[in-house]
């Protein structure tokens, strides 16, 4: 039989997992806590894609494709493979049918192995694809929806090729980093032939289970980033600015995908005054500068006592709020990154910003433009990354990522 | 160039965090004021009518059921100091004036024809001008003579090689836009802080919106080295000469603070570590030592005028930029060539990155040289 990470992983881990967070091991025991243990799946199957609306995830492993010169067909045969091994995954099991040691000898695992003591951990996939898959290569030029394109170039957008919107992207996220690896290699090790990866990038969510209450998390500048977030919880949120509604993609959702590099040496010998207005908001709460709690509401009429704003009009938070792009929200699900140090010994980190939509043309375009043409935070960023991508609903067991092209 | 409106904004905050800090001592340290007004029919509210004299805000709320007016009058009612019309019902308006010391009449007025509500404002006397040190006047004044030879050189320069552009000149051009920069990287902060005239004259090629004519120096720059001077290049050279008059003048106006000056130099720094220390700000002509040069001169120049305060206030913080700033120097003085230096891309990695090291030397303690100033 093959091995079952999840059974394999079983009651005894998610005891050993439970007394670590302080549940109490006899509950932890009977599996209802999996979920609190890290050690739960997340359906892989749903009217819309796991990864979205999912709570975030510690870690993230994000990869850009391009799809080589194959046909539509051996396309399709790999994209079915690959839903294959991303539905057992999600269970927790193997990215094969067979396991990683329970096969041929004489034959290389259809599982890397790396995962196979670990718990499912909240393991989620997420596909998209870019405005280049809509061309004649496959027959898809058809299926375009009619509002979904390339983001545009913004200011300052210092966007190699090759990290630029590509044919498709794999989100994978899970709160253990040795799982999300493991999926994403195996991923792309199903791929190979059919699919190219042009970038893969890891990054780290900033929160912690270990604080009592949820808690917004912070950048790499130290500011919390993301607290005048979409309400997931609120359907007429999701309907209003996430879930879009044309043809084959309704119940999916746009993606932008914008890689920021840090000035992080720039900004650590910046003043804290200075880093305040930059953002708008304080550093040690959140708060706006206008005064109030983390999510107190900004007024930014407010005037500090010198007569100026509180809140400076090209700070960031001025520049990104909703209330500036006629109440546009979208679904921030950014993730933190590190890549060690860069050829001038300086530190190669930033944010990976992703964030979903309903349409990108009408709510995140011109927030990113507001941002390009005047955040002072640009002294201080880099865009390195940018790219857009349509994410379809969700699957049903039979069903593979991609079909609505192939229909 | 980088952003420029975020250099205009830190000196702008720089300039209010040095006056609290200079007031702090004072009492009052407030002499401009926001006050809230609400109306209505019967009501006219004022959260405060006694203040002191200097920019007041008045937010009006207007919570009755027509449109309503507030006025700012003389004190025989008989002149408007300010007005603000036409607040519709449950709307909130601002009314900003700058008020003198005396005595003022304000007058809520709805649009039902009834009578207006007035009442009494009370200005005082406007609270007691940050005073500066002789020392650190005297460091500013120094700084500003030197900002302001530099602006004069840029202009003639400027003017030199934009005649070279205009009569096709295209060696000579070349030959004049490294040493001609040099007087604009060297006062940067300065000229990025009017934030229109930098994405004018500096921008890289990418900077702007797509949407924003490309101009200035390195609109020219790519001309020259790359694709040969096109149709518009006179009218580029013409305007780039327009922009650096404007400078020149608007710099002879320009009223600096030394946390200005010293957070300048900070910038200068960051502007070498993020720019050129990449090779990136002078990516057709490769000119990105003349520029790192320039900064280094520009931002050690901060530390000379101020010499003497931070010999009293951090001797230590003095002596450390004293040895960093050397380092740097002596590094780049081994790529000099004759007046000028190597290319950027004459550099092998081990020399850029020895360089960029030591801008990170020497920019750790320049960071600190605000706070130290101020303390």
């Amino acid at each position: 039989m093959p091995l079952d990470r999840r059974s394999f992983f079983g009651l005894a881990g998610a005891a050993t997992l439970g007394a670590a967070v302080g549940v109490p091991a006899t509950l932890a025991a009977t599996g209802q806590f999996k979920a609190f243990a890290g050690g739960s799946a997340v359906n892989f199957y749903g009217d819309h894609q796991p990864g979205i609306v999912t709570p975030m995830q510690d870690r993230l492993y994000l990869a850009s494709f391009k799809v080589l010169d194959v046909s539509a067909e051996k396309l399709k045969s790999t994209l079915k493979e690959m839903t294959s091994a991303a539905e057992r995954m999600s269970r927790g099991a193997g990215a094969g049918p067979i396991g990683a040691v329970a096969g041929q000898p004489e034959s290389p695992p259809d599982d890397t192995g790396e995962a196979l003591d670990l718990p499912a951990a909240r393991v989620t996939f997420t596909v998209g694809f870019g405005e280049s898959i809509f061309d004649n290569r496959f027959g898809f030029a058809s299926k375009q929806p009619v509002h979904f394109k390339e983001l545009p170039r913004f200011a300052g957008d210092e966007v190699t090729p090759e990290r630029m919107g590509s044919d498709l992207v794999i989100q994978v996220c899970a709160d253990d980093d040795q799982v999300a690896f493991h999926a994403i290699r195996n991923l792309i090790r199903i791929s190979k032939g059919t699919l190219e990866p042009l970038w893969l990038q890891s990054g780290f969510s900033g929160a912690s289970k270990a604080v009592a209450s949820p808690h917004t998390p912070r950048n790499l500048f130290g500011f919390k980033d993301g607290t005048s977030n979409l309400n997931v919880h609120d359907s007429s949120e999701t309907s209003r600015h996430l879930w879009a509604s044309d043809d084959w993609m309704a119940g999916g959702t746009y993606l932008a995908v914008r890689n920021f590099r840090f000035d992080i040496e720039t900004w650590d010998r910046s003043a804290l005054l200075e880093q305040e207005q930059v953002f708008g908001r304080n550093k040690g709460e959140g708060a706006p500068l206008s005064g109030g709690t983390e999510f107190t509401a900004p007024d930014f009429a407010a005037k500090t006592a010198t007569g100026e704003k509180a809140i400076a009009i090209d700070s960031h938070m001025a520049l990104a709020h909703p209330s500036q792009h006629g109440g546009a929200k979208i679904l921030r699900r950014a993730y933190n990154y590190s890549n060690g140090a860069d050829k001038f010994g300086r530190i190669d980190a930033g944010l990976m910003f992703l964030s979903f939509q309903r349409d990108l043309e009408t709510q995140f375009v011109p927030i990113q433009r507001a941002l390009a043409n005047n955040d002072r935070l640009n002294e201080y960023i880099k865009v390195i990354g940018s790219g857009a991508y349509a994410c379809p609903p969700g699957l049903k067991p039979g069903q593979y990522w991609g079909y609505q092209l192939f229909a | 160039m980088t952003t420029p409106k975020i250099t205009l904004k830190v000196v702008a905050i720089l300039a209010t965090f040095t006056t609290a800090l200079s007031l702090a001592g004072c009492t009052n340290p407030e002499p401009d004021v926001v006050v809230s007004v609400k109306q209505d029919a019967t009501t006219c509210e004022l959260s405060q009518t006694e203040f002191g004299a200097g920019i007041a805000t008045f937010a009006i709320e207007n919570v009755g059921e027509t449109t309503a007016e507030f006025y700012i009058l003389k004190a025989d009612a008989e002149g408007i100091v300010a007005e603000v019309e036409n607040i519709g019902a449950g709307l909130t308006r601002e009314l900003t004036a700058e008020l003198a010391e005396g005595t003022y009449i304000y007058s809520c007025e709805q649009m039902d024809g009834g009578t207006p509500i007035r009442g009494e404002l009370t200005v005082t006397a406007a609270k007691v001008a940050a005073t500066v040190s002789p020392e650190a006047q005297a460091a500013i004044d120094a700084y500003k003579a030197f900002v302001e030879d530099e602006a004069a050189t840029l202009l003639a320069g400027t003017t030199a090689f934009a005649d070279a552009v205009k009569s096709k000149e295209v060696s000579a051009a070349k030959a004049l836009y490294a040493p001609t920069r040099v007087a604009w990287e060297r006062i940067e902060p300065v000229a990025e802080s009017f934030g229109d005239l930098d994405p004018k004259m500096d921008a890289r090629e990418g900077d702007l919106d797509p949407g924003v004519a490309w101009t200035g120096w390195h609109a020219l720059e790519k001309q020259l080295w790359v694709t040969g001077l096109q149709a518009d290049a006179p009218a580029l050279a013409d305007q780039l000469v327009a922009d650096t008059a404007e400078l020149v003048d608007r710099i002879a106006t320009i009223e600096l603070t030394l946390s200005q000056v010293s957070n300048g130099a900070k910038e200068l720094l960051d502007e070498v570590a993020t720019g050129k220390v990449t090779g990136e700000e002078e990516r057709y002509s490769h000119t990105d030592l003349w520029d790192f040069d320039a900064n280094v001169y520009g931002a050690l120049k901060a530390v000379e005028v101020s010499r003497t305060i931070l010999e009293a206030k951090d001797s230590q913080l003095l002596a450390e930029l004293d040895a960093t700033f050397e380092a740097l120097n002596s590094e780049l003085a081994k790529h000099k060539v004759g007046d000028g230096f190597k290319l950027y891309t004459e550099l092998s990695p081990a020399e850029v990155k020895a360089l960029a090291t030591l801008v990170e030397a020497c920019s750790e303690p320049l960071s600190k040289m605000t706070a130290a100033l101020v303390k």
